[in-house]
């Protein structure tokens, strides 16, 4: 929209008025020297002086144009109306741009239409500006921002008298009382928001895993014992996601509800049993079983699903923000900004071989909150 | 063109029945008068305030089949690749708008991108203001107010973009969780009580619908009445210029070029979203997949503006958390979580204080700075853009390592070193880059341009022929003004140190101002084309004091 020329080239165009202020660049210069008659018969909305009107063909050839744009955006804007019947439902009442690729189309042609009808109106709007309307500057002076002494203490005289009238200033008993009136329903609003929810209490430190729980591959279908993981599902060097089996009631359809699954989720993972680094603690290696470590799969960073498991390094990775955890040594933090290991599962196996929890997490899981280590 | 119409019978009808009622002739006329400079950068803010508008149209549209539930159903909608699976009503009837709803796709998709946009005009706007120091008095309110927005506006996309409950938008709901369970002390209270529970519960999307819809675009509105309110108060500052005054605005007027302009710009706006909207595919929700808190995929991104919060949750390394007697506190998440924001935040709102205090400078400023005038805010500006995008990039570390085939945690070290030297080198560079261009700057002013003319002297010495600058430049190269600076002497005549310098923050203000006010190339006492325009060896005389001496302080 700029058209202030501020290169090299000298303007000539700045004539005597003080308002004037851009002048037109040299061709429209020359034209409107060709055309004084007409700019001295100039009514418009500014003087003859400032408005530098468009000489009679350019602006014929802008209206043509613009007619031109504006009538584009009609034909878009009409192709637009057309293009949403285009894609009616089928007999059935299913509609046709269920079908991704439909869909595509659909959003093309009314996207493109749309943009096509939008698009016409902004350039015949440009159009009609730069090439009909006259072309100037104005000049405005900006308020004097400070008010003169004498308003100011007049406005602060008047306010006062009002205030003294009021009394407000001398019954210090009436608007100490006031303002206490106030102060309890100032808090209302907060202690309303008690109930938006339950107090923590020790709900953030249990989860629903309890000795003898059987685990499911998390992911698929989850009904029936048949889903079990067995012992000898896991190879050394395998790694499983896994949720613990709940028999399906009619809610949850498999078992666990969200607020479950995000707590109870664990990594599987077999490795050498040399492996285990010696750090390890023998509390630590007694959660294991045969190889078989078990991780909550929740990063204790900001809670994202530490789902990436390398079984040459046995490094456990975040791909939210990398937090690297090593699976062979009591899942520490070898990389990156979680706090705190990721708390381990004790597991073992039932007579036929199912792996079976053997308690709860050894901490809480998830993100690292104020008293996490704090133990019960 | 050339005769006045006089007004339609309608219109005067309408006019007049208006003006009975609200007495507004005199002031309409005045405000349709209202002058706008012009410049192209005066139209980032339009941009944002058209995509305002665009974002409560279509949203308006979306509510009407978008339903806040987190209630867990089986899908057995029209997309036939999700059917059969469990999923929130709230996926669920996004996915309805994408494939049932005609056209829901692409005003959903002009919704995503108009908020894109939105975020990304007000920051290239912020930055303008910041960088010709149109935030100084009398305008730092609506800078504030601009903050807030800016700020406001983040949040309003983050729990946008959280509403259809896809797999990406609900882990960033999972990590806005995390960060407000690492809270000391009320942490676990305030996570209980936002989600109503535990994570994630039934309550989120509900309630972050209300926040999306109701009460912070309530405020986003109100602060953006509030903005244009005191634009239209205080008037538009203006670039320097002939004519261009502390005292006298010019441009455009409102009635008729500005309002068909801006008219035009509006369509414009729109039809770029519209445009992009219909042919490059945001947000596909439908090949995400509903959320689980169980799953992940690589590669995560949020919406380009948390993109900074979300770098530095992934270089902020874990040295400094401190775990005492059981208790945590985790600054590898309340640092990128809460303070570099804040930090970020606070220091764009402080910024026209702290200038203030350290050049004293309390005058009423409607010429914008050309950015090159006042180094160290330039310098501080870039150092400031470093640091974010910097940050911003690091939020995609995973996804540069793999492009590069570099290490990924070699990204990581990298973005941690440089997040703290970029800025360094940026505000430098950018220092002597301004210092440079006022050099040349006052060469012009006194010497003229360089013309590109070879002359042969009658001595057989070739020069280059140095023209007058016009008249508007001359104006634009004069704008600079003596850096205003508050009195560093720290003793008077008799050697009493000066009540403002005593103490820490006396001393302080000094040094910095100082520092803040050094560096730059004085314009006193040259004069427009003093030098001499045929001769091209002024440079002994331009290796000023003033040059030498910002050499020695760098």
């Amino acid at each position: 929209m700029t058209e202030n020329n501020r290169n090299h080239d000298t303007d000539p165009g700045a004539d005597g008025s003080d308002r004037v202020i851009a002048t037109p660049t040299s061709t429209e210069e020359r034209v409107i020297s060709g055309t004084s008659e007409e700019q001295g018969s100039h009514e418009g909305a500014y003087s003859a002086e400032e408005a530098h009107p468009r000489p009679e063909e350019v602006q014929r050839k802008g209206e043509r144009t613009a007619a031109v744009w504006f009538t584009l955006a009609f034909l878009g804007g009409v192709g637009f109306l057309v293009s949403y019947f285009l894609f009616p439902p089928d007999a059935q009442g299913d509609p046709s741009i269920a079908h991704p690729l439909v869909g595509q189309w659909a959003n093309m042609l009314m996207g493109g239409t749309l943009t096509l009808s939008l698009f016409g109106i902004g350039a015949g709007m440009t159009v009609w500006a730069r090439q009909v309307m006259p072309h100037y500057e104005v000049a405005n002076d900006y308020d004097e921002l400070p008010s003169s002494p004498e308003e100011k203490s007049s406005f602060s005289d008047f306010f006062m008298r009002g205030a003294d009238e009021s009394g407000f200033t001398r019954r210090p008993l009436m608007r100490r009382t006031l303002l206490l009136a106030m102060a309890p329903l100032g808090v209302a609003p907060i202690v309303l928001l008690r109930d938006t929810g339950p107090l923590p209490g020790d709900t953030l430190r249990h989860t629903l895993w309890e000795p003898g729980m059987h685990m499911v591959v998390e992911g698929t279908h989850r009904e029936g014992d048949s889903q079990w993981i067995h012992e000898g599902d896991l190879r050394a060097g395998g790694m499983i996601s896994a949720l613990p089996y709940v028999e399906p009631d009619p809610e949850h359809p498999h078992g666990l509800s969200l607020d479950a699954q995000a707590k109870t989720v664990i990594l599987l993972i077999r490795m050498d049993e040399s492996d285990f680094s010696d750090e390890m603690t023998r509390e630590q290696r007694n959660w294991t079983h045969n190889g078989i470590v078990a991780y909550s799969k929740i990063c204790t960073h900001v809670g994202c699903p530490a789902a990436l498991y390398e079984s040459g390094s046995h490094r456990i990775l975040c791909p939210c923000h990398q937090s690297t955890f090593d699976a062979a040594n009591g899942a520490k933090v070898v990389f990156g900004p979680a706090n705190r290991p990721l708390p381990m599962l004790p597991i073992t196996v039932d007579e036929e071989g199912y792996l079976v929890a053997d308690g709860d997490f050894s901490e809480p899981v998830g993100p690292t909150f104020w008293d996490a280590q704090r133990g019960e | 063109m050339s005769r006045t119409t006089q007004a339609p019978k309608a219109l005067r009808n309408a006019g007049n029945y208006i003006d009975d009622r609200f007495h507004l002739a005199k002031t309409g006329k005045k405000q349709l008068g209202k002058v706008f400079p012009n410049h192209w950068s005066f139209m980032l803010g339009e941009i944002a305030l058209y995509s305002f508008i665009i974002l409560l149209v279509t949203g308006v549209f979306l509510t009407l089949w978008f339903k806040p539930s987190m209630a867990e159903i089986v899908y057995d909608g029209s997309y036939e690749r999700l059917q059969g699976v469990p999923m929130s009503e709230a996926y669920a009837s996004t996915l309805y708008i994408n494939f049932d709803v005609r056209g829901g796709m692409l005003i959903r998709q002009i919704h995503h991108w108009a908020a894109l946009i939105f975020v990304a005009a007000m920051l290239v706007h912020m930055l303008r203001v910041f960088f010709t120091g149109a935030f100084r008095k009398p305008r730092e309110i609506n800078w504030l107010i601009g903050v807030a927005l800016f700020a406001l506006a983040m949040v309003e996309g983050l729990f946008g973009y959280s509403l259809p409950d896809d797999l990406p938008s609900g882990m960033g709901v999972r990590i806005l969780q995390g960060v407000l369970m690492a809270l000391p002390i009320i942490g676990t209270y305030a996570s209980m009580f936002l989600f109503g529970g535990e994570f994630p519960g039934e309550d989120i999307i509900p309630r972050l619908y209300m926040l999306h819809i109701l009460l912070i675009p309530g405020i986003l509105l109100a602060l953006i009445g509030a903005h244009m309110l005191i634009l239209w108060h205080q008037k538009h500052t203006q670039y320097p210029g002939k004519g261009h005054t502390e005292k006298r605005v010019v441009g455009t007027p409102m009635l008729p070029a500005f309002a068909v302009k801006a008219g035009g710009f509006f369509f414009f706006v729109f039809a770029v979203t519209a445009g992009l909207s219909a042919f490059v595919q945001v947000n596909p929700i439908h090949l995400f997949g509903p959320f689980t808190p169980t799953s992940i995929t690589s590669g995560l991104q949020p919406d380009w503006y948390m993109g900074f919060m979300e770098g530095a949750l992934r270089i902020f390394p874990n040295w400094f958390d401190v775990d005492v007697a059981g208790y945590s506190l985790a600054t590898a998440v309340l640092v990128p979580g809460l303070v570099i924001p804040g930090l970020i935040f606070g220091a764009l709102a402080l910024w026209p204080f702290i200038e203030q205090w350290l050049s004293g400078d309390k005058r009423h400023h409607n010429v914008a700075d050309r950015p090159r005038n006042a180094p160290v805010r330039t310098g501080m500006g870039v150092a400031g853009i470093t640091f974010y995008g910097l940050l911003w990039m690091a939020g995609a570390n995973d996804v540069l390592s793999e492009t590069f085939s570099v290490s990924l945690y070699a990204t990581t070290w990298f973005f941690r070193i440089a997040v703290i030297v970029g800025p360094i080198i940026g505000f430098i560079v950018t220092k002597r880059i301004c210092l440079g261009l006022q050099l040349r700057d006052r060469e012009q002013l006194e010497h003229g341009y360089e013309s590109g003319t070879i002359q042969q002297l009658p001595s057989g010495e070739f020069i280059e022929v140095h023209k007058e600058s016009s008249e508007d430049t001359v104006h634009v190269l004069e704008s600079k003004e003596p850096v205003s600076r508050i009195e560093v002497q720290a003793f008077d005549e008799n050697g009493v140190e000066a009540p403002s310098s005593r103490g820490l923050m006396g001393r302080l203000r000094l040094r910095l101002a100082d520092w803040y006010t050094r560096d730059n190339v004085s314009f006193e006492g040259v004069r427009p084309h003093s030098g001499h325009h045929l001769h091209h060896g002024a440079h002994e005389e331009e290796h000023s004091p003033e040059q030498d001496r910002e050499e020695a302080t760098t």
